[in-house]
C-alpha cells in the first residue's frame, strides 16, 4: 500500500511538472501575440514601445530560459499578475477559491446521495417505472447545458415563483461572516450566526442543484450499468443458492463490486464539476473561481487563465490520485 | 404452480420492434430533423439572422416573431434555425476529426508496441491530466476568438479518449484467435489490420462517437457562452443564451436556444444508446 | 463406492428429492422453448445420481429448476418437485430461501467467477452458516476453518482471511464445495464442478465428492457432459436429450450396455483409455444436431439422428419405460428387446502407414519463451512468465505428435511458437531444413503455405464479420493460389465439401453455424493452402463429445487422404492416445517424457505421465491422486521441475535430469525412469 502511494505520488509529481510545460507552451508559442493583445493598436505600431515592453516581460529571451524563469516563479508561488485586476494571480485565486470549494463540495455530495441510490434502484428494478424515471433524469442531466439550466432555474424559482433567493452567496444586505475558512457555511457556524447560515444555505440550493445535474446523470448511469454487470455475475447466483436474502445479496455482494467503476468515475465527475462551476457561477454571480475564469477568459487576461489552469490541473491530478488510492482500497485485486 | 400450465403469450411484434429500435429511432428522428433545419435554414427562416431592428427589441413571442426578439431586435426564431448550423458543424467536426486522429494513434500504438506505444500513451496521459474544458478554454483563449480556433482547441483535448479506446480495442483484437489465424495464413499486416482488426474493433468506437457528438455540442456551446466560441454577431446557441442570461423577464431570449441544445444532445444520446444496445449481443437478446 | 452402497441398501422412507414430470420453458420472443420437458427421477437419502447430456440438453436448467433459482425468462410451468416430502413449487420465497444453502446446496461450474472477488473467503463461507441461524459467528468461523481443512486446503486458518484471487481454480472449487457443505445439507447439486479444471485437479475434486458423500451421507446430483466423471462418483445416471430423460439406469450398466441409441452414441463417441486400441481409429459419431427446441419432432426426438430407428420412431413419442430390472429407456427399439451393437459401424479399416524414417519435417531445439509482465509499479521488480523452458522435439512427415499437459504447461505457447505467431526468446525451430525461429515475418510468409493451424475456440477463431466464403478465399488470393472469381469459388466449394459442409453455404456468416460446423470451417481454412504440417491447438476441447468424434474422424480421414503431419495439442489423454503416433508430455514448459503413444500409455516411464494417466476418470479404477498443483511459472524451478509434487522425489532430483533416451524411441527426463506407476495404470 505504501509503495503504491509513493509510486502514484511520484507519477503525479512528474505529470504536474509536465503540465506546467504544456501550460507554458500554450501561453508562449501560440500565434496570438500577447503584446498586440495588451498594448493596443496605437502603442503596438511603435517599434520602440514594443521592444521595451518585450524586454520588460522577458519576451526577448529564448524559450527555454523563459520556461526556467516561469518555473522559478512557480517555485515561489508566483503565477504572474492579472492584467484585469492588477493583482498577483495567486492572491486572486486564494480569494475566490473558498466559494467554489463550498459550492462544488455540496454539489458533489448531492450528486452522490442522489445518483448512487437512483442507479441502484434502476438496476434492481430493471425495466420498471423506477428505471424509466432514473433514465429520464440521467439523460436530461447529461444533456442539459449547465449554463442554460442555471438560467432556467433562476428564471423559474427566483424570477417567476419567487421562492428562491437571487444570485450571489448572500443577500445584498447581509454581512458576510468573519473570514476563517472562507466557507460561509463553516464560518457562520463558527460565529454562531444562524441567520446568515440560513441565508447562505438558501443561496446554495439552486446553484448546487444546477451544478450537480450533469454529475447526477453520469453517476446514475454508471451505477446502474455497474450494478447490472455485477448482478449478472456468478457469485450473485451463488449467494442466492446459499439462501441469502435478496437485500443482503444486493448490499453485500453486488454493491461493493459495482462501486469500483463508480469510484473510477470520480475524476471525471470532478472535471465535470469544474466545467460546470464556470457556467453556474457566471449565471448565479457566485464570486468563485468559475466566475473569475469566465471574466479572465472574456478579458483575455492571460496570466490569470494560465494560473487557473495550473491550479485546477494540479487539483485534478490530486483528485485522480485519491481516486486511484481509494480504488486500491475497494478492490483487493489491485491491493499490494 | 402446477395450475398455471398456460404459457403467457410472447411479446407482440410491435412491442419487440419498439424495444429494439424505439429510442434509437426517436434519436435518429431528432438528429435528422435538426440536420434538415441546418441545411434549410436560409429558406425556413422568416428574417435574416443578423437583421437588427432596435425599435423592435425584446418583443415577446408573437405571430410576427414566433420566439420573440432579442436585445438588438433580431428575430430569435431565425437565429435559432441558423444556430443549428454552427452547433452541428462544431459537434460533428470535433468528434469526427478527434476520433479519426485518436483512432489512428491508438491503433498504431497497439500495433507498434514498445517505445512508440509508451510515448504515445504518455502523451494521452498528459492531455488527460487536465480537466478538458479548462484546457480547451486556455487554448481557445490563446488562439483567439473564432469558430475554427475553438474547434482546434477542442480537438486538442478530444482525441486522447479515442486513442485510449482504440488502443484497448486493438489490443483485445490482437489476441483474438481469428487474428492469429490471419497471421498464420501469411496475410500482410495492412490486410490484417484493415480486414480483421478494424472491422471488429469499430463497434464501441461508433457508440462513443455517437454519444460524444452531444458532448461536443454542449462543450462548444459552453465555450461560446463564455465568449470564446463564435465571433458576434454569428447566431450560435451558447452565445444566444449568454446574451439572454441576465434577461429573466425576457425569458424567451435564453430559453429557446437552450432547449434547442437540450433536444439535439438528447437526440444524439438516444441514438448512441440505441446503437450500443444494438451492437451489444447481451443487450440484444433481451 | 462401498460406503455409499451401504447407505443406499437401506434407504429412508422419504426420498430426498422427487421430480415428477418437470417442465421448464424459456419465454423467448420466438416462442416458448421447452428446455426441460417432462423430466422425472428420484434421489434417495445419501444416494448419488448423475445427469449427463450435451450442451442444450436441459441438464443445467434442470439443476436450477430443482433449486428454484431460475431467472427470467425461464419459468417452471408444470410438474411436481418434492424435497424431503415437501412441495417445492408451493413454497413461498422465504421458505425456499430457508431451504437453499441449508438443506439443499449447489456448486456451480466456474469456480473463478463463483466467489465474490472483494469479500474474504471467511465471510463467504460463514454467511450461510450464520444466515440460516445454525451457528454463532465464532462457531461458524471454527467450522469454516475445519471444512476448508477437510476439503484439502493447507493452512486453513490463514487461508480463510484471504481473497479469492489469491487462490487457484482448484482451490476455489474446494472453497465452493466447503460452502456447499456449510450447513451439512441433505442434498448437494453439483453442476459441472470439474469442467473448468485440469485432469489432476478434477481427480482430486471427484475423490473429495465421493468421500463427502460417504462421510456425511449427503445425497449428490452431479451434472456433467462426461460419462467418465459421472461414473466415478454416481451409482445411477440419467441421460438427457432435448429436454427429456432418455435413459436412467445404474451408471456401470449404461457404460457397459446402453439401452438408448443416444446413450449408446455418447458411450462410444469417447475413446476409452482403458481399452485396447484397434487398427481402426474411427469413433462412433452420429450425424446431425439436436432438434430445434421450437420445432420438436412429433415422434422420438432422437429419431432424425438415430442409426437404429424403425418406422414407429418417427410417428410416436416413446415413453420412458423399463427395459430391464432397474433400467429405464425411452426407445421403441430397445423396449422391443433389440440389443444395440457393442461398438460402432465399420470404418475404413487398415493399419496406419508407419511414417517414413526420414529427416524430420519439424525440429525444435532448446526452445524458450518468456513473457515479460508489465511492472506493477516503477519500483517493482521485473516479472516474467516462463512459459516454455527448453523444449526439444522432432516431428516426422506424416506423423501425428500429441502434446499433453495441464493448463500452464506451455503447450499452447509451443503451438504459437512453432507457427511463429510469437517469436521465441531462444532456441531453434527448423521447418523442412529452414531455420524459422528468428526469421522476420516477411521471410516466413512464403513458408506459411506449408504450415497451418487449427484453433481451440470455434467461436473465436473465425472473423465474425466475414462470410465463410471470404474467409476461405482470403488465403487463396493472398498466396496467389487461385485467381479471383470462378477459380476461387470453385476451390472454396471443394474445401467445404472436403470437410463435409454444404458448398452452397459460402455466403453465410460464422454465427449461422454450430460449434462443430465452425470447427470444420476452421479446418477447411487451414487446408486451403494445402499445407504439410497442421498444428491443432485443442481443436476439440470446446465441443460436445459427439461433435468431438466427428472432428476427430475428419482429421484422421484428411490425414490419410492428404498425407498431413499433425502437431496435436490436447489435455484429453484418451483422445491423444487414440489419435497420435507419438506423445510428448509437458510440465512447466519442459518435456517430461516422449514416446510412441501406445507404449507411453501402457508403461509410462516418468512419474508425472503415470499420475496424469491415472487421473483420467474411468469408472471402477483405483487412482493415484496427485496432490498439490503446478508451481508458479513466474519463478523458474531448480532441479527437476516435477520434484515438488513427485511421489518418488529424492535428494538427487535437485539436479535437473536430462531428457534421455532410455529405450528405443522412448525419452524421459527422470532420474528413476519407470520406477513409479506401473501398477494401477494398466487397464
Amino acid at each position: 500500500m505504501l509503495r503504491t502511494l509513493v509510486t502514484r505520488l511520484a507519477g503525479a509529481a512528474v505529470m504536474a511538472v509536465l503540465a506546467t510545460l504544456v501550460i507554458f507552451l500554450i501561453a508562449n508559442t501560440v500565434p496570438g501575440d500577447p503584446v498586440l493583445a495588451q498594448l493596443g493598436d496605437l502603442a503596438a505600431s511603435n517599434p520602440a514601445t514594443v521592444a521595451e515592453w518585450r524586454a520588460k516581460w522577458g519576451l526577448d529571451l529564448p524559450l527555454w530560459e523563459r520556461y526556467f524563469i516561469f518555473l522559478r516563479g512557480l517555485a515561489h508561488g508566483d503565477l504572474g499578475t492579472s492584467i484585469a485586476s492588477q493583482r498577483p494571480v495567486l492572491e486572486d485565486i486564494a480569494q475566490y477559491a473558498p466559494a467554489t470549494v463550498e459550492l462544488s463540495t455540496i454539489a458533489f455530495l448531492l450528486a452522490l446521495v442522489t445518483g448512487i441510490p437512483l442507479g441502484i434502484a434502476a438496476a434492481v428494478w430493471r425495466d420498471s417505472w423506477v428505471d424509466a424515471v432514473a433514465r429520464v433524469i440521467s439523460l436530461i442531466g447529461v444533456s442539459s447545458p449547465t449554463f442554460w439550466l442555471a438560467f432556467v432555474m433562476l428564471a423559474v424559482f427566483y424570477g417567476g415563483l419567487q421562492i428562491a433567493p437571487g444570485p450571489g452567496r448572500l443577500d445584498p444586505i447581509a454581512f458576510p461572516p468573519d473570514e476563517v475558512t472562507g466557507l460561509f457555511l463553516v464560518d457562520t457556524i463558527l460565529a454562531g450566526d444562524w441567520e446568515t447560515f440560513h441565508d447562505a444555505v438558501s443561496h446554495l440550493v439552486l446553484p448546487a442543484i444546477v451544478l450537480a445535474a450533469a454529475t447526477i446523470g453520469l453517476i446514475t448511469r454508471t451505477t446502474r450499468a455497474a450494478m447490472l454487470e455485477a448482478i449478472g455475475q456468478d457469485y450473485v447466483r451463488v449467494s442466492r443458492a446459499k439462501g441469502m436474502r435478496e437485500g443482503y445479496t444486493i448490499l453485500r455482494h453486488v454493491l461493493p463490486n459495482a462501486l469500483i467503476p463508480v469510484v473510477t468515475l470520480g475524476g471525471l465527475a470532478y472535471a465535470n464539476l469544474l466545467a460546470g462551476a464556470v457556467m453556474t457561477e457566471t449565471v448565479f454571480s457566485w464570486p468563485g473561481l468559475g466566475r473569475y475564469t469566465f471574466r479572465s477568459a472574456a478579458a483575455l487576461d492571460f496570466p490569470a487563465i494560465m494560473g487557473i489552469t495550473l491550479v485546477v490541473s494540479v487539483t485534478y491530478l490530486l483528485v485522480n490520485l485519491l481516486v486511484d488510492l481509494s480504488y486500491a482500497l475497494l478492490d483487493p485485486r489491485v491491493r499490494r | 404452480m402446477s395450475a398455471s400450465l398456460a404459457l403467457p403469450a410472447p411479446r407482440s411484434r410491435r412491442a419487440r420492434l419498439w424495444r429494439r429500435y424505439g429510442l434509437a429511432g426517436i434519436g435518429a428522428g431528432i438528429v435528422l430533423g435538426w440536420v434538415l433545419v441546418a441545411v434549410l435554414a436560409p429558406w425556413l427562416a422568416p428574417y435574416p439572422p443578423d437583421f437588427v431592428d432596435v425599435t423592435n427589441r425584446l418583443q415577446p413571442p408573437s405571430g410576427q416573431h414566433w420566439l420573440g426578439t432579442d436585445a438588438l431586435g433580431r428575430d430569435c426564431f431565425s437565429r435559432l434555425l441558423f444556430g443549428a448550423r454552427i452547433s452541428l458543424l462544431a459537434g460533428i467536426s470535433v468528434v469526427a476529426l478527434g476520433a479519426a486522429f485518436g483512432t489512428l494513434v491508438g491503433m498504431v500504438a497497439a500495433y507498434a508496441r514498445g517505445l512508440a506505444d509508451a510515448a504515445l500513451m504518455r502523451l494521452t496521459d498528459l492531455v488527460l491530466c487536465f480537466p478538458p474544458i479548462i484546457l480547451a478554454l486556455a487554448i481557445a483563449a490563446a488562439l483567439g476568438i473564432g469558430t475554427t480556433n475553438t474547434i482546434i482547441a477542442m480537438l486538442v483535448v478530444w482525441w486522447p479518449k479515442f486513442a485510449r479506446l482504440a488502443r484497448a480495442l486493438a489490443l483485445v483484437q490482437r489476441s483474438q484467435e481469428y487474428v492469429e489465424a490471419a497471421v498464420v495464413l501469411g496475410l500482410k499486416p495492412a490486410r490484417i489490420l484493415g480486414r480483421h482488426i478494424v472491422p471488429n474493433a469499430i463497434g464501441p468506437l461508433v457508440v462513443l462517437v455517437t454519444l460524444d457528438i452531444g458532448n461536443a455540442i454542449i462543450t462548444f456551446a459552453g465555450l461560446s457562452f463564455l465568449g470564446l466560441g463564435v465571433v458576434p454577431p454569428t447566431a450560435e446557441w451558447g452565445a444566444m443564451v449568454a446574451e439572454g442570461r441576465e434577461l429573466v423577464e425576457q425569458w424567451w431570449v435564453a430559453t429557446f436556444p437552450g432547449l434547442a441544445i437540450l433536444t439535439i444532445v438528447l437526440g444524439f444520446n438516444f441514438l448512441g444508446d440505441g446503437v450500443r444496445d444494438w451492437l451489444d449481443p447481451k443487450a440484444r437478446s433481451r | 463406492m462401498t460406503a455409499s452402497d451401504r447407505r443406499e441398501a437401506k434407504p429412508e422412507a422419504v426420498p430426498v428429492l422427487e421430480v415428477e414430470d418437470l417442465r421448464t420453458v424459456f419465454l423467448t420472443d420466438a416462442g416458448p422453448v421447452r428446455a426441460v420437458d417432462g423430466v422425472s427421477f428420484t434421489v434417495g437419502a445419501g444416494e448419488t445420481l448423475g445427469i449427463v447430456g450435451e450442451s442444450g440438453s436441459g441438464k443445467s436448467v434442470t439443476a436450477l429448476s430443482l433449486m428454484r433459482l431460475l431467472e427470467e425468462p425461464a419459468r417452471i410451468v408444470g410438474g411436481r418437485l418434492r424435497f424431503q416430502g415437501r412441495d417445492l413449487l408451493a413454497m413461498r420465497p422465504d421458505e425456499l430461501r430457508a431451504l437453499r444453502g441449508d438443506r439443499m446446496a449447489m456448486v456451480f461450474q466456474d469456480p473463478m467467477t463463483g466467489l465474490n472477488p472483494v469479500i474474504r473467503i471467511l465471510r463467504q463461507l460463514t454467511e450461510p452458516m450464520t444466515g440460516h441461524g445454525r451457528f454463532t459467528p465464532p462457531e461458524a468461523r471454527r467450522r469454516a476453518i475445519g471444512l476448508l481443512g477437510r476439503m484439502g486446503i493447507t493452512a486453513p486458518e490463514r487461508s480463510v482471511s484471504r481473497f479469492p484471487h489469491e487462490f487457484s481454480g482448484g482451490m476455489r472449487q474446494r472453497v465452493m464445495l466447503a460452502m456447499g457443505f456449510a450447513n451439512d445439507p441433505a442434498l448437494l447439486i453439483a453442476d459441472e464442478p470439474t469442467t473448468a479444471l485440469d485432469v489432476t485437479i478434477q481427480a482430486q475434486i471427484l475423490d473429495l465428492l465421493r468421500q463427502l458423500n460417504a462421510e456425511f451421507g449427503t445425497a449428490i446430483v452431479l451434472i456433467s457432459h462426461d460419462l467418465g466423471v459421472i461414473g466415478s462418483v454416481c451409482r445411477r445416471v440419467a441421460v438427457m436429450y432435448a429436454g427429456e430423460v432418455v435413459e436412467e439406469a445404474p451408471t456401470a450398466e449404461v457404460l457397459e450396455d446402453p439401452r438408448h441409441p443416444y446413450a449408446w452414441a455418447l458411450v462410444n463417441a469417447v475413446p476409452r483409455i482403458d481399452q485396447p486400441l484397434g487398427a481402426d481409429r474411427r469413433l462412433v459419431s452420429i450425424e446431425g444436431a439436436p432438434p430445434d427446441a421450437l420445432a420438436l419432432p412429433p415422434g422420438c426426438r432422437f429419431a432424425p439422428r438415430c442409426p437404429f430407428k424403425v418406422e414407429r420412431c418417427e410417428r410416436e413419442h416413446p415413453p420412458l419405460a423399463e427395459v430391464a430390472p432397474g433400467r429405464l429407456a425411452r426407445c421403441w427399439v430397445t423396449q422391443a428387446g433389440q440389443v444395440l451393437p457393442k461398438s460402432g459401424g465399420a470404418g475404413f479399416g487398415g493399419a496406419r502407414p508407419a511414417p517414413a524414417a526420414a529427416e524430420p519435417l519439424l525440429s525444435v531445439r532448446g526452445l524458450v519463451k518468456h513473457f515479460p509482465l508489465p511492472r506493477e509499479s516503477f519500483f517493482a521488480p521485473k516479472r516474467v512468465v516462463h512459459a516454455v523452458n527448453g523444449i526439444d522435439l522432432d516431428l516426422k512427415r506424416g506423423e501425428t505428435l500429441g502434446i499433453v499437459g495441464e493448463s500452464g504447461c506451455g503447450k499452447s505457447t509451443l503451438a504459437r511458437l512453432v507457427t511463429r505467431i510469437h517469436a521465441p526468446t531462444a532456441g531453434s525451430i527448423t521447418f523442412d531444413g529452414q531455420e524459422i525461429a528468428s526469421a522476420s515475418p516477411a521471410a516466413i510468409r512464403p513458408l506459411r503455405r506449408r504450415m497451418q493451424m487449427v484453433f481451440q475456440d470455434p467461436y473465436a477463431s473465425l472473423n465474425p464479420r466475414m462470410t465463410i466464403g471470404d474467409t476461405l478465399a482470403e488465403p487463396l488470393v493472398a498466396h496467389g493460389l487461385a485467381r479471383r472469381g470462378a477459380e476461387v469459388r470453385e476451390r472454396v466449394g471443394e474445401l467445404l465439401a472436403t470437410v463435409g459442409l454444404n458448398p452452397a453455404w459460402v455466403s453465410r456468416f460464422p454465427h449461422e453455424f454450430s460449434g462443430g460446423q465452425r470447427q470444420r470451417i476452421s479446418i477447411a481454412r487451414a487446408l486451403a493452402l494445402q499445407p504439410e504440417l497442421v498444428v491443432a491447438d485443442e481443436p476439440i476441447s470446446a465441443l460436445d463429445v459427439n461433435i468431438q468424434a466427428q472432428i476427430l474422424n475428419l482429421m484422421l480421414d484428411l490425414q490419410q487422404r492428404m498425407g498431413l503431419t499433425y502437431l496435436f495439442i490436447a489435455h484429453d489423454l484418451a483422445v491423444v492416445r487414440h489419435l497420435c503416433d507419438r506423445v510428448a508430455v509437458l510440465y512447466l514448459g519442459q518435456v517430461m517424457e516422449s514416446a510412441p503413444a501406445e507404449a507411453l500409455f501402457a508403461r509410462p516411464l516418468h512419474p508425472y505421465t503415470a499420475v496424469l494417466i491415472s487421473a483420467v476418470p474411468v469408472p471402477g479404477r483405483t487412482r493415484v491422486v496427485l496432490q498439490g498443483e503446478p508451481p508458479s511459472t513466474l519463478v523458474l524451478p531448480t532441479g527437476c521441475p516435477f520434484r515438488t509434487r513427485c511421489p518418488i522425489a529424492r535428494p538427487v532430483c535437485e539436479t535437473p535430469p536430462p531428457l534421455a533416451e532410455h529405450e528405443a524411441g522412448r525419452w524421459a527426463a527422470c532420474h528413476f525412469p519407470g520406477e513409479f506407476g506401473h501398477a494401477g495404470v494398466a487397464a
